[in-house]
């Protein structure tokens, strides 16, 4: 697999069927291509969220390349789909993403950070075209989505709301708060993806403050319910796919996505501190080595 | 409706007789929304308190129901605005300023949407209800939120000729409403402009600065000091932010003595906000502040509360009595 600098476009939104294994491969150069972006702007930073980028990398890339109604260029297209996050923390994977799709130069990722930069730890709307709403406050996001389904309804507009949230963010209240209301108000092109990796900050997720069952307590909120491998972009962007196309759906959408915290680098995924973490220059470079191996692109 | 209400309770007077101040939130929708603007509405299991019954009665689908979530309500507002329509989100102040303070600061503030909070039973107005729904820190927190417009309306017709502005106001608006039985201070048409403070008189022994409920009892007491023969002004700052410093001055500049009136703590609300200006500008004019005195208040019956912390006319006209004597 080679690794391309631009990618085609527009790739999506309007599939059918089965994902091709040209279309797949490309899901997993993208996937690579936020981690090793991810890798660069940390080297910047020289602080950052590795493990928590790295546990969504193929969710980022399917739903930016594959699922969503986006336009190159156009991060305000009012009929786009959108796309928040619970996790903000993991922005650093989104931004190359979005300098990726036109939304801004991606020059601003070179100054990743730095001193007046519109790209810092979280996600910022005021700053950042193509950022759909800000994050930083764990447990917001499916509010806003909430809000965004609803604001879409009253519009008579028909875009699809999809948000990441993390399983740590499972013990927010407000979260319980919004499922009750996205149920309650049948707001079906509202999408919950967890990306369920099992750790947070100060460990396990369930040995903080026990989350599981999840899918049980999401379909008794009253949505629909599905579970996937996070890291298999064909069933992921296979369900996407079929979630977004399904339009007989009443309920919102919850797809559980099975991770691994800091997917593609072995010390990452099996030790909770790199949540938050930093690469040196050695380390980086044997990172990224083990990142093109493993994709059979070095 | 059938409640088995007391009348005298402010269920009863919510349901049967709507209460005229808060009736006015959802009149004055309606007709924003029949005259063609995007005014979309929400709260959170009080829709009988706030009168936004009406409004869903008329508009059942620009209404949402959000059940006992309000930070859920808040950052959902939030979100809906981004697509364009215009929301009021109404609960009780207690609720929407101390339990949603995040939610309004990231989602709303930050996020620059067109939100309007509508923060109700401000200060001790819900009486015997006690601590959990006074509401006495409100203006303090809000003001401290950069971008956030923070309004408390003296009556039910300035309340409505805010709302009214308020459709081509691009910020975020804190709205701060009393007990929704708030005598009428205001004819209809009355001017009404965000940040232009109404300036009824300027005294040059006294000039009364008061906030929302507490201008009509302060008006009386104006009245009848002045009927005494002092020279006793009164300014009403309806918009705590952003604060009109020229009207603050102009009562500085020949007042003695200024008297800050307000259902709310003295600390960090309007008594806050113009103490700074006076010493910003360091005329050295005396500044006395009147309200709650960094103190959680009393159970009892609002009435009785009102005259209990002297924001009543003839508590407000006390105070400002004593300060004349020895002025």
């Amino acid at each position: 697999m080679a690794l391309s600098g631009a990618t085609s476009w527009p790739s999506n939104s309007t599939h059918h069927g089965a994902i091709s294994e040209e279309e797949a491969e490309r899901l997993r150069e993208r996937a690579l291509f936020v981690r090793l972006e991810t890798i660069r702007l940390i080297s910047i930073a020289k602080v950052g969220h590795y493990s928590s980028v790295f546990s969504c990398a193929e969710i980022f890339s399917t739903l930016y390349y594959d699922t969503m109604s986006l336009r190159h260029g156009e991060p305000g297209w009012p009929d786009r789909d959108r796309f928040l996050m619970g996790k903000g923390h993991a922005a650093v994977g989104q931004f190359p993403i979005l300098a990726d799709l036109g939304f801004f130069d991606k020059a601003w990722l070179d100054d990743y950070t730095r001193l007046g930069s519109p790209l810092g730890d979280h996600p910022d709307m005021r700053k950042v075209p193509g950022v759909d709403f800000s994050s930083g406050s764990i447990g917001h996001a499916l509010s806003n989505g909430v809000g965004m389904a609803l604001g879409a309804r009253f519009q008579k507009q028909d875009f699809n709301v999809f948000v990441l949230l993390g399983d740590g963010e499972m013990q927010e209240g407000q979260v319980w708060e919004a499922a009750m209301s996205a149920a309650t108000h049948n707001l079906s092109r509202l999408v919950a993806i967890i990306d369920r990796n099992g750790y947070q900050l100060d460990g396990k997720v369930d040995d903080v403050a026990a989350v599981e069952p999840l899918d049980e307590k999401w379909r008794a909120f009253g949505w629909e319910v599905h579970e996937v491998d996070g890291h298999d972009v064909v069933a992921l962007a296979n369900l996407l796919r079929r979630v977004k196309a399904d339009s007989a759906r009443s309920k919102p959408c919850c797809i559980i996505a099975r991770t691994v915290k800091g997917k593609g680098i072995d010390y990452m995924e099996t030790e909770p501190g790199w949540h938050l973490g930093y690469l040196a220059p050695d380390d980086e470079q044997r990172a990224r080595k083990t990142l093109l191996a493993d994709a059979g692109a070095a | 409706m059938t409640h088995n209400l007391h009348p005298d309770s402010w269920q009863y007077r919510a349901l049967n007789q709507r209460a005229p101040s808060l009736a006015t939130l959802s009149d004055t929708l309606i007709e924003l929304a029949e005259a063609g603007h995007p005014v979309v509405a929400g709260t959170a299991d009080l829709q009988y308190s706030n009168g936004l019954v009406g409004f869903a009665q008329r508009f059942p689908e620009r209404f949402t129901q959000f059940g006992i979530s309000e930070q859920n309500m808040v950052s959902a507002a939030a979100g809906m605005a981004t697509t364009g329509v215009i929301p009021y989100v109404a609960t009780f102040a207690s609720f929407l300023a101390l339990l949603c303070c995040e939610q309004i600061r990231m989602d709303v503030a930050y996020g620059a949407q067109p939100v309007r909070l509508i923060g109700h039973h401000t200060g001790i107005s819900l009486g015997f209800y006690g601590t959990s729904h006074h509401a006495t820190e409100d203006i303090a927190i809000m003001r401290s939120i950069a971008d956030l417009t923070v309004v408390s309306p003296a009556d039910g017709p300035q309340f409505a000729a805010a709302l009214r502005a308020s459709v081509n106001y691009a910020q975020p608006i804190y709205f701060r409403i009393s007990r929704g039985h708030d005598p009428v201070v205001y004819a209809k048409d009355a001017p009404f402009e965000f940040g232009k403070a109404v300036i009824h008189d300027i005294g040059d022994d006294l000039t009364i600065i008061a906030t929302g409920m507490p201008v009509h009892p302060a008006l009386t007491a104006m009245r009848a000091l002045q009927a005494k023969g002092h020279s006793v002004g009164l300014i009403d700052m309806h918009t705590i932010k952003p604060l009109d410093r020229e009207a603050i001055m102009a009562a500085a500049r020949r007042s003695r003595v200024i008297l800050t009136v307000e259902e709310h703590t003295i600390l960090g609300g309007l008594g806050g906000a113009v103490a700074e200006v006076l010493a910003e500008e360091g005329g050295g004019t005396r500044l006395v502040r009147h309200g709650i005195k960094d103190e959680y208040s009393l159970i009892g019956p609002p009435t009785h509360l009102y005259r209990h912390y002297k924001l009543d006319a003839a508590g407000i006209e006390e105070v400002a009595l004593a300060l004349l004597d020895r002025a």
